[in-house]
C-alpha cells in the first residue's frame, strides 16, 4: 500500500471526476443533472474514504514528511514533490470531509449550470488538497493561487446580486499578496538554490532577508486569513457566495493562510517571526475585539458569521506566533474546529435562506415554534462558536490563549475578552432569529429541516462534541510534528541569541520583612 | 463505581428525555429523570454519611479519560471525591431530586415537559462535574456547563421576550466572570506549570512573596491569581457589580429558580473559593477583597430586597445577600462556616422558592405581592412551609440558619482582616434587613385583606401532594440541618470531618475563636431578627399605610432602592449601548469609510474606470486575475529555467 502515490491519488481523484463529467455528460436535462450530481458526490465521497488511509496509516512517532512522492520536473530545479506531516495531514482530511457536504448543500439550490458548478467544485478540491500536501514552493504556489479561480467562478456565477463588487475586493486584496509572495519565492530560490520545502526548512536565511521574506509571505497569508485590517473582503465575499461557497471560504480557504503561517513564515523565518511577534499579537488582539464588536451590529446573518470568523482566526495567528506548543497546537486545532463549526453555521444560515431567500436577521424571529430541530442544531453550533467547554471550539481557544499568556499577559487579556464579546453577538443573533413569538406572517408555514439537511449537519455535531471531549486523536497526529517545530524554532533563536529568557516569578523578599 | 454513577446517570437520563422523550408520553421522561435523581440523591447521602462521619478521610479519584494532552498543557477527566465534594453531592442531588419531583406537579400543563426535565438533569450533570473536578480546566467545564443549563432554563419559556433577554443577560454577565476565571487558569498554568489541584496546591507555599509580570505590572503571584479566580466566583454567585443577572433570571420557571438560582449553581463561587483554599489562605490581600465584596453584597442586596414587590425577586435578592454572607465567611478564613451556610441555605432557600412557586400556582400565576394577601387560611400547608423557611432564613434559634448565619457574624467579628469591622457591620445590618423583608413577604403574601381580583380569589387552592412533599422534606432540612450537623461542619469534629479537603494555615484559629465572642455579639443577630420582625409587623400589619407614606416622603431613597441602585441603567448605558455604538462606528466608519475607501474601493474605482474603457465584460476580473497569475508563473518559470544552469 505504501508504494502507491496515495497523496497524488487523493489530490487528483476529484480532477478525474471532473474530467469524467466534462467528457461523458453532454445533455442538459434533469436526468443528466442528477447524474452529474451523483458522480460528483460519489467522487468526493471516494476521495474522502481514500484520504482516510492517510490517517489510518499515519506514523505518529515521527516529525518527518510521510507519503512522500518526488518526480523530477524542469531539470531538477522544481520538482513535483508531495508529502504530509502532522501539521498538514489533517487539513487534507478536513478538505476531503467538507467537500461532500458542500455538494449535498447545493443539491437542490443550484439549478443552473450544474455541470460547470460541479466541475468547479471538484477542481477546487484538487487545488485545496494540493496546497496542504505539496512540498515544493512552486507547486505550492500553483495550488495556492490556482484554487482561487474556481472559487472565484463559484462566487461570480452562482453568487448573489453584488457579486461583482465582492469579487473585485477579493481580487484586489489577493493580488497584492500574491505578487509579493511570488517575489519572495524567487528570492528564496536565489538564496537557497532550491524550492524543496523540506530543504528550505533546514536552510538558515540571513536575518535581514528573513524580515523581508516574512513580510512578503505575510502579505499573502494575512489577506487569506484574513487578519485585521485586510479583512473587509471576507464579509462581502461570504454574503455573495452561495452556501457551499461560504463553506469553502470559511472552512478551507481561510485555513490556507494559517497553514502558510505555520509552514513558511514561522518555520522558515524564525528570527523574523520572533521580531514580528508583537506586530502579529497587536493585529490579532485588535481583530478579536474589533471584529466582534462589528459582528454584533450586523444586520445580515452571513456577515455576522463572517466577522466572527475573522475574530476566531485571530486566535490562530496569535497562537502560532506565541511560539510554544500550546499556541501552535491550539492554532491547528482551532482551524480544524472552526472548519467544521463555521461551515456548519453557514450551512445553518443556508437552511433558512433556502426557505425565505433572505439573510436579514430582522426578517426572522420565533423560528423555534416551527423548526424545533433546527433550533437545537443551531444552538449547539452557536455554543461551539462561543467556545463552550465540551465543544471543539473550546479546546482550540483555551490552548491558544494559554499559549499567548505564556508570552504576553496583556495580549492574552485582550484576546480573552473575546469570550464575552462572542457570547454577545452569537447569543443575540440566536435570540433574534430563534426565540420570541412567531409573529411574522411570512414564517407561518416555514418547514423544519428535511432529511438531507439533517444528514449534513448531524455528523458535524457529532464531531464537534466528540472532539470537544476527546481531542486526543487530533493531538496524536499533530503533537510530534509541532513539538519538533517548536524545538527547531528555539534552537534557531538560540543560535541567533534571541531566545527569550524564561523567568516567570521573582521573589519579593522585602515584602516578608514589611509584613511582620 | 458509585461515584461514576452519581456523576453520569443524570446525563444519561437527560439524553434520554431530550432525544427520545418525544417518542413516549411526557410521564416517561419525568419518571426516568426524577427516578434517576432520587436514586443518586440516596447514593450521595450514603457517600457522605458513610465516610465523613467515621473519622476516615475520604479521598477518591476515578480516572475517566484523557482530555487535553499537549506539551505544557495537560488536563484529564477525573472524578475527585473528598468531604467537600461529598457535602456538595448531598446539597446538589437532594435539592435537584426534590425539584424534579416538584416539577412534575408544577409543569404538568406545559407541552414541553420532556425538554424541561432533560435540561434539569443536564444541569445536575454539569454541576456534578464542577464539584468533582480534579483540575481547574475540568472545573471550568462544569462552570460553563451550568451556565448553559441556566441559560436554557431561564429562556425555557422562549415566547416571552423578557425570558430571552434575561437568559442572554445571565450568560453574558457570567461570561464576564468567566473571563476572570479563565485568566486565572492561564495564570496558574503559567506560574505552576500545571492545572491539577494537588500539584498546584502543593507548590503554592513556594509562591508566597513571589511576584510575576501581569499586564505590565509586577504583581504578587497568589494575590493576583486568587482575585482572578474570585472574579469568576463573583459572576457565578451574583456578587456586587456582577449581580445584575440574578434578579432577571427569575423569568425562568420557579423550580429552576429554586434549584439553580438559590441552592446550587450560584453557590459554585463559594465552592470554588473553598476548593482553592490552599491558594486563598496564602493570599491575605485577596481574602480581604473577598470579604469586602461579600459584605457589600450582603448589605446591598438586602437593601434592594426591602422594597421589591415581585415575590420571586425578593427571594432572589435575599439569595444574593446570603451568598454575600458566605463570601464574608470565606474572606475571614472560615471556609467551613461558609460551606455550612451553603448547606443550610440550600434547604431553606429552596423551600422558600418552591413555597413561592406554590403561592404563585395558587394565585393563578400572579407574582406581584401587591396583588396578594389574606390567603394563609386558604393554603395553610404552603403557609406553614413558608413560615418555616422564613424563620430558618432569619436565624430563629435552633433552626438551620441560626447556626450557620450567626457563626458568620461571629467569625466576622473575631477576624483579623482589613475589612473585619466593615464586614461585621454590614452583616449585622443585613440581618435586620433580612428579617424585615422576609416577614414583609409573609405579611404581604398571606396576611391582611386579599388584593387579588375576585376571579383569582375564587381559584386559590392548595398545591397537589407531588408539589407539597418536596416542601415537607426541605422543611425538615430547614429546621434540623443546623443542629444535627453543626458539630461536624464547624464544631469540635470539624477537622476530622473535613480532613484535607479544606486547607487552613497554622495561624488560622478562627473556628476556635468564634466561640469566645462577647455576649453582645452573640445576641446581636437575634436582636436584629426580632427588630426586623417587629418593624415589619408594624409596617405591614398594624399600620399598612406607613410604607406608602414613607415611600412618598423619602422618594429619592425609595426609587434608588426600587431601581436596584440604578446598576442596570448604568451598565446599559456604559456597556450595552457603548458596545453597540462602538460596533456601529467601527462597522460603518472604520471598515467602510477608512479601510475600504483607501484600500480596495479606491483602487477598485480606479480599476473600474479603466476597465470600463477597455472592456464591458462583467466577469473580466477573473481573466485579469488569471492573467496576472499566469504572467507571474511564466516569469517565474523563465527565471528558473534560465538561472537553473547557473545556480
Amino acid at each position: 500500500m505504501s508504494d502507491w502515490p496515495i497523496l497524488s491519488i487523493v489530490t487528483f481523484l476529484p480532477t478525474i471526476g471532473a474530467i469524467f463529467i466534462l467528457l461523458l455528460i453532454k445533455e442538459d436535462n434533469e436526468q443528466s443533472k442528477n447524474n452529474i450530481r451523483n458522480i460528483a458526490f460519489l467522487t468526493t465521497g471516494v476521495t474522502f474514504l481514500v484520504s482516510l488511509i492517510l490517517w489510518v496509516s499515519f506514523d505518529t512517532t515521527t516529525a518527518e514528511m510521510q507519503f512522500v512522492e518526488n518526480a523530477q520536473w524542469l531539470g531538477g530545479n522544481i520538482n513535483y514533490k508531495m508529502g504530509v506531516d502532522g501539521i498538514s495531514m489533517l487539513f487534507v482530511i478536513l478538505t476531503t470531509f467538507l467537500l461532500p457536504f458542500c455538494l449535498l448543500a447545493s443539491w437542490k439550490t443550484v439549478k443552473n449550470n450544474v455541470k460547470e458548478f460541479m466541475i468547479a467544485f471538484l477542481l477546487l478540491e484538487t487545488f485545496l488538497i494540493g496546497v496542504f500536501s505539496s512540498l515544493d514552493l512552486v507547486i505550492f504556489y500553483i495550488f495556492f493561487e490556482g484554487g482561487l479561480i474556481p472559487l472565484y467562478l463559484i462566487i461570480g456565477i452562482w453568487g448573489g446580486k453584488n457579486r461583482v463588487y465582492a469579487s473585485f475586493k477579493f481580487f484586489l486584496f489577493t493580488l497584492a499578496g500574491s505578487v509579493l509572495m511570488l517575489l519572495a519565492i524567487m528570492a528564496i530560490y536565489w538564496d537557497a538554490g532550491t524550492t524543496d520545502i523540506v530543504e528550505l526548512l533546514k536552510h538558515d536565511f540571513p536575518a535581514e532577508m528573513q524580515t523581508w521574506l516574512w513580510l512578503a509571505f505575510f502579505a499573502s497569508f494575512a489577506v487569506k486569513m484574513p487578519m485585521w485590517p485586510f479583512h473587509t473582503w471576507l464579509p462581502d465575499a461570504h454574503v455573495q457566495a452561495p452556501t457551499a461557497g461560504s463553506v469553502i471560504l470559511a472552512g478551507l480557504s481561510l485555513k490556507m493562510g494559517g497553514y502558510g503561517f505555520i509552514r513558511f513564515s514561522f518555520a522558515m523565518f524564525p528570527e523574523a517571526s520572533s521580531d514580528m511577534q508583537m506586530f502579529v499579537f497587536v493585529l490579532s488582539a485588535i481583530a478579536i475585539i474589533y471584529t466582534s464588536l462589528v459582528a454584533m451590529m450586523q444586520k445580515d446573518m452571513k456577515k455576522l458569521i463572517a466577522y466572527s470568523s475573522v475574530a476566531h482566526m485571530a486566535y490562530v495567528t496569535a497562537g502560532i506566533f506565541a511560539a510554544n506548543a500550546m499556541g501552535v497546537q491550539g492554532a491547528i486545532f482551532q482551524m480544524l474546529s472552526h472548519g467544521i463549526v463555521s461551515s456548519a453555521l453557514f450551512l445553518c444560515v443556508g437552511v433558512i435562506y433556502d426557505r425565505m431567500h433572505t439573510r436579514e436577521i430582522a426578517a426572522y424571529g420565533g423560528l423555534v415554534h416551527r423548526m424545533p430541530f433546527y433550533a437545537v442544531i443551531f444552538m449547539i453550533f452557536t455554543m461551539a462558536n462561543v467556545g463552550l467547554p465540551g465543544t471543539s471550539g473550546f479546546v482550540g481557544e483555551v490552548l491558544t490563549l494559554a499559549g499567548i499568556f505564556q508570552v504576553n499577559t496583556t495580549i492574552a487579556m485582550l484576546a480573552t475578552s473575546g469570550v464575552i464579546l462572542s457570547a454577545g453577538y452569537a447569543l443575540w443573533l440566536y435570540r433574534r432569529v430563534i426565540f420570541g413569538d412567531l409573529s411574522k406572517e411570512s414564517l407561518r408555514d416555514i418547514l423544519d429541516m428535511d432529511k438531507r439537511e439533517k444528514y449534513i449537519l448531524v455528523p458535524m455535531i457529532a464531531l464537534t462534541i466528540f472532539f470537544g471531549f476527546y481531542p486526543k486523536p487530533i493531538f496524536d497526529i499533530t503533537s510530534v510534528s509541532v513539538d519538533n517545530l517548536i524545538e527547531n524554532h528555539r534552537q534557531d533563536l538560540d543560535k541567533a541569541g534571541k531566545l527569550p529568557d524564561d523567568i516567570r516569578v521573582k521573589a519579593t523578599a522585602s515584602v516578608t520583612a514589611a509584613k511582620h | 463505581m458509585i461515584y461514576s454513577a452519581i456523576v453520569f446517570l443524570p446525563i444519561i437520563a437527560s439524553a434520554f428525555a431530550g432525544l427520545f422523550g418525544g417518542f413516549f408520553a411526557p410521564k416517561v421522561s419525568e419518571y426516568v429523570t426524577t427516578g434517576t435523581l432520587i436514586f443518586i440523591a440516596i447514593l450521595s447521602w450514603v457517600v457522605l454519611l458513610g465516610s465523613g462521619f467515621d473519622g476516615e478521610a475520604l479521598n477518591v479519584k476515578v480516572n475517566i479519560l484523557t482530555w487535553i494532552d499537549v506539551t505544557g498543557f495537560k488536563a484529564n477527566w477525573i472524578i475527585r471525591v473528598d468531604t467537600l465534594t461529598a457535602v456538595m453531592f448531598v446539597v446538589v442531588n437532594t435539592v435537584s431530586s426534590l425539584v424534579h419531583v416538584y416539577s412534575i406537579g408544577y409543569m404538568h400543563n406545559d407541552p414541553h415537559r420532556q425538554r424541561f426535565f432533560s435540561y434539569l438533569s443536564f444541569f445536575t450533570f454539569a454541576m456534578l462535574t464542577l464539584i468533582t473536578a480534579d483540575n481547574f480546566l475540568q472545573m471550568f467545564f462544569g462552570w460553563e456547563g451550568v451556565g448553559v443549563a441556566s441559560y436554557l432554563l431561564i429562556g425555557f419559556w422562549y415566547k416571552k421576550q423578557s425570558a430571552g433577554a434575561a437568559a442572554m443577560k445571565a450568560f453574558i454577565v457570567n461570561r464576564v466572570g468567566d473571563f476572570g476565571f479563565a485568566l486565572g487558569i492561564f495564570g496558574i498554568l503559567y506560574v505552576f506549570g500545571s492545572l491539577d489541584f494537588d500539584t498546584v496546591f502543593a507548590a503554592a507555599p513556594n509562591m508566597v512573596n513571589h511576584s510575576f509580570s501581569f499586564l505590565g505590572y509586577e504583581l504578587d503571584v497568589l494575590t493576583t491569581l486568587c482575585i482572578l479566580l474570585f472574579i469568576g466566583a463573583m459572576g457565578k454567585s451574583a456578587q456586587f457589580l456582577l449581580h445584575t443577572w440574578l434578579p432577571d433570571a427569575m423569568e425562568g420557571p420557579t423550580p429552576v429558580s429554586a434549584l439553580i438560582h438559590a441552592a446550587t449553581m450560584v453557590t459554585a463561587g463559594v465552592f470554588l473559593v473553598a476548593r482553592t483554599s490552599p491558594l486563598f489562605e496564602l493570599a491575605p490581600n485577596a481574602l480581604a477583597f473577598v470579604t469586602f465584596i461579600g459584605a457589600t453584597t450582603a448589605f446591598f442586596a438586602a437593601s434592594v430586597g426591602l422594597v421589591q414587590n415581585d415575590i420571586k425577586r425578593v427571594i432572589a435578592y435575599s439569595t444574593a445577600s446570603q451568598l454575600g454572607y458566605m463570601f464574608v465567611a470565606l474572606g475571614v478564613g472560615a471556609y467551613q462556616v461558609a460551606i455550612f451556610h451553603l448547606f443550610t441555605h440550600a434547604f431553606f432557600k429552596a423551600l422558600l422558592f418552591l413555597g413561592a412557586g406554590s403561592v404563585i400556582h395558587a394565585q393563578s400565576d400572579e407574582q406581584d405581592m401587591r396583588k396578594m394577601g389574606g390567603i394563609w387560611n386558604k393554603i395553610p400547608r404552603t403557609y406553614a412551609m413558608m413560615l418555616i423557611g422564613t424563620i430558618a432564613l432569619t436565624g430563629f434559634p435552633l433552626t438551620a440558619g441560626y447556626f450557620s448565619k450567626d457563626a458568620i457574624i461571629e467569625a466576622a467579628f473575631v477576624s483579623h482582616n482589613y475589612f473585619s469591622v466593615y464586614a461585621f457591620g454590614a452583616v449585622v445590618i443585613a440581618a435586620l434587613m433580612t428579617s424585615f423583608y422576609s416577614w414583609r413577604l409573609i405579611f404581604m403574601t398571606f396576611h391582611g385583606k386579599s388584593r387579588a381580583s375576585k376571579d383569582v380569589q375564587s381559584h386559590v387552592h392548595e398545591s397537589p401532594l407531588v408539589m407539597m412533599a418536596p416542601l415537607y422534606i426541605l422543611s425538615i432540612g430547614a429546621l434540623f440541618a443546623g443542629i444535627v450537623f453543626v458539630g461536624y461542619f464547624i464544631g469540635d469534629n470539624q477537622s476530622t470531618f473535613w480532613a484535607n479537603s479544606i486547607f487552613t494555615s497554622e495561624s488560622n484559629h478562627i473556628l476556635h475563636d468564634l466561640h469566645g465572642v462577647p455576649a453582645w455579639v452573640k445576641y446581636s443577630p437575634f436582636v436584629m431578627m426580632l427588630l426586623g420582625f417587629a418593624l415589619s409587623w408594624y409596617f405591614y400589619i398594624k399600620h399598612p399605610k406607613i410604607p406608602v407614606s414613607l415611600a412618598k416622603s423619602m422618594d429619592g431613597l425609595y426609587k434608588f432602592l426600587l431601581n436596584k441602585w440604578y446598576f442596570d441603567e448604568m451598565y446599559d448605558f456604559l456597556f450595552v449601548r457603548g458596545a453597540q455604538k462602538l460596533g456601529t462606528f467601527l462597522s460603518n466608519k472604520v471598515d467602510k469609510s477608512i479601510i475600504d475607501r483607501f484600500g480596495p474601493d479606491g483602487l477598485a474605482s480606479l480599476t473600474v474606470w479603466i476597465t470600463s474603457r477597455v472592456s464591458k465584460f462583467q466577469t473580466g476580473l477573473l481573466y485579469h486575475y488569471a492573467f496576472v497569475m499566469f504572467l507571474g508563473l511564466a516569469f517565474l518559470l523563465t527565471y528558473f529555467v534560465l538561472s537553473g544552469g547557473a545556480a
